[in-house]
């Protein structure tokens, strides 16, 4: 738009043709304060505070939440945090039962290596893999499928046929046959491995959700506003998505945690002395039944971990699903 | 008069359904001449929308298909344009105003940036502060209160006829020359749709764009045209002047149309419905495509053989006033008649 027409609408909404509220027969600023008398809120409220306020009322949630977090946390500043290295051999201290002697609480090795800083180290590396996972998998997923399901046609059944040929790949048997070609206990590795099988149910639910969006009326309404298929796809039809997609992706994070821990348990996934969940417990199992805290503590380290991301994945899709409107703070 | 801005020549726009093709659009003409608002009236099915999305590139092809004519805006023949171009076009230079404005509306983004963003896409490097002060004058002359605020809420948070506000001035934000408003006071109800209409006169006044505003609400049509096209069944049966369409239709399917509208000045003691269903765009009858529902025709075989040509209409009085009916000169001495008879039915 040019400088004076800009400057002539200007003057015409100051000026003559006071289109403003006019037809309300009430002028801008007594409007807002009828609105306020009769109690109508009007704060602009965004739809992520919507969702927060819809997140914190689903306890478990909230709950598993917090408890994600410290673990990740533990996580994170394993260094700082574990009393031991995760290395650190103990010749004699070896095989120990949770004690409080020395601060084995989760017990000791055949090594003497301290199974609490074990785990700890073991919650990062699961943890940062499985978060590689899922950011990688959404990403290769939600692109393919954006495309398939925006241009829809021949694209799509192009895409959808290659996705169903990822589909169709026994998971496992790749991923061994896969460590064994690059391979393993790299967890970089790993994670790009897990990535490249897990986009497939990514892809299918965006591919489902473009498709329906698209045919939208304010998919429309952009497009007769000029709005290019990059736009549309990025600006109007992806944030629609977000919901779903951020869903799954807590989906696949616990998936990727557990095919990750029967990778390793196989031992075929990270390798010792790199200490991740499925491997230590691939590691304690091989000592047998008498030295169950080998097992045990990575075991439940995992369930907790799965738990809680499921429950936070179930909290975020009842916050997120714009239907329920209901709830107010 | 003027160069038309907007000049449609023998549009026909079919589909390819599985139970045939359907004749959606079917030789349509017309011209929007600057600074006119053009009725396009006509009941559901009958090719307005249509007639006017396929211009623009908007109906999906396929199944959609141009299969002949052409649509001049200034010069250049919107049917032929690259992509690119045409996109320039569309919300630049002809902008849409859509029915649904609870649909029409991106319900994850602001007000405030989906009105922006019309302006960003058009004139790239506006600033986001720019855009935001425009987008705010824009909801004033729309009048909607408080924009200040209302510009950061989203649609959710905006009644029916407030949405349909913002729609217009997403419409206006770039100054068309050429306004498509279709079906804009359909979704709204009545006392919605009256604040709708002064607003959109006075978007049309402000801009000054040709608007062709497509409807099936005759009262609207008398309210805001200037001209009016009469559609049915995918053809243009009468083009005329406003005035002279209200004084003397030239069109047995206009006068129907008016006679199933309630009326003020005369008693009636129930409303006179076009006996019959819209005819099936796959398999039109034969000839007229209204000769099944004609209370003109009587069964003459010319109604059923021959397809009625848009021809001057003897009976207006303006010089600019077609019909596509064999007999339409007889409506003038029926008219009468049919006014009298209509309080026994």
């Amino acid at each position: 738009m040019t400088e004076s027409s800009h400057d002539a609408l200007k003057a015409g909404s100051a000026g003559g043709v006071s289109l403003g509220s006019d037809p309300v027969g009430v002028p801008a600023s007594a409007g807002a304060e009828l609105s306020a008398e009769s109690g109508v809120d009007l704060k602009a409220r965004s739809q992520w505070s919507y969702v927060r306020m819809r997140f914190l009322r689903h306890r478990l949630a909230v709950v598993s939440l917090v408890v994600l977090l410290l673990i990740a946390l533990v996580g994170v500043f394993a260094p700082q945090l574990a009393p031991y290295g995760y290395d650190e051999i103990n010749l004699e201290a070896t095989v120990q039962k949770p004690t409080l002697e020395g601060w084995h609480l989760f017990g000791t090795d055949q090594l003497g290596r301290d199974y609490l800083s074990r785990v700890m180290f073991g919650i990062r590396t699961s943890l940062w893999v499985a978060v590689m996972v899922a950011v990688l998998a959404t990403l290769i997923g939600t692109i393919v499928g954006a495309v398939a399901g925006y241009y829809a046609g021949q694209v799509d059944n192009l895409l959808m046929r290659l996705t169903d040929l990822f589909l169709t790949v026994p998971g496992l048997a790749v991923l061994l046959t896969a460590s064994v070609f690059f391979g393993s206990g790299d967890p970089f590795k790993t994670g790009i491995i897990l990535a490249l099988l897990l986009w497939t149910a990514v892809a299918r639910i965006v591919r489902g959700l473009f498709l329906s969006l698209r045919e939208k009326e304010f998919v429309e309404a952009a497009k007769a506003a000029g709005a290019g298929d990059i736009r549309i796809m990025l600006r109007h039809i992806l944030p629609n998505c977000v919901g779903p997609i951020v869903v799954f992706m807590t989906l696949i994070v616990a998936a990727a945690i557990l095919i990750e821990a029967a990778l390793s348990f196989l031992g075929f996934g990270i390798q010792p002395p790199n200490a991740a969940l499925g491997g230590l417990i691939d590691d304690g199992q091989e000592q047998g039944l008498e030295t169950w805290w080998l097992v045990t503590f990575p075991g439940l380290v995992i369930v907790l971990i799965a738990l809680c991301i499921n429950f936070v994945g179930d909290g975020l899709r009842d916050a997120l699903d714009p239907t329920q409107r209901r709830v107010r703070g | 008069m003027a160069d038309p801005v907007l000049s449609i020549k023998n549009l026909t726009v079919e589909f390819d359904t599985e139970d045939g093709v359907v004749h959606a659009v079917t030789d349509v003409s017309y011209d929007l001449h600057p600074g006119e608002i053009l009725g396009i009236v006509g009941e559901s099915g009958s090719g307005k929308s249509v007639s006017v999305m396929s211009m623009l590139g908007l109906i999906p092809q396929p199944p959609g298909r141009i299969a002949q004519g052409e649509a001049l805006y200034k010069g250049e023949d919107l049917l032929k344009l690259p992509k690119r171009r045409l996109r320039e076009i569309r919300g630049g230079e002809i902008a849409m105003i859509f029915q649904d404005p609870m649909t029409s509306l991106n319900p994850v983004l602001t007000i405030g940036d989906q009105i922006g963003e019309a302006i960003k896409v058009h004139n790239p490097g506006t600033s986001d502060a720019k855009a935001e002060k425009r987008t705010i004058e824009l909801l004033e002359l729309v009048g909607v209160p408080s924009a200040e605020r209302r510009v950061k809420q989203y649609p959710h948070e905006f009644s029916g006829g407030m949405r349909q506000r913002g729609m217009i001035a997403m419409a206006i934000a770039n100054n068309p020359s050429v306004l498509i408003a279709d079906e804009p006071t359909t979704a709204l109800d009545v006392t919605i749709q009256a604040q709708i209409v002064e607003v959109l006169k006075a978007a049309q006044s402000e801009t000054h764009a040709a608007t062709i505003l497509i409807t099936h609400d005759l009262g609207l049509i008398a309210e805001l045209a200037d001209r009016v096209v009469v559609m049915y069944a995918g053809r243009v049966v009468e083009l005329s002047d406003v005035f002279a369409l209200f004084k003397q239709p030239g069109h047995p399917y206009t006068v129907g149309l008016m006679n199933s509208l309630p009326r003020v000045d005369i008693d009636q003691a129930r409303l006179e419905p076009i006996p019959g269903q819209p005819p099936s765009l796959v398999h039109r009858p034969p000839g007229c495509a209204f000769h099944p529902r004609c209370q003109l025709s009587q069964g003459r075989a010319l109604c059923r053989s021959d397809i009625p040509p848009l021809r001057p209409f003897a009976g207006g009085e303006a010089a600019a006033h077609s019909t596509a009916c064999h007999f339409a000169e007889e409506l003038i001495a029926l008219q009468a008649g049919i006014r009298e008879a209509e309080p026994v039915g």
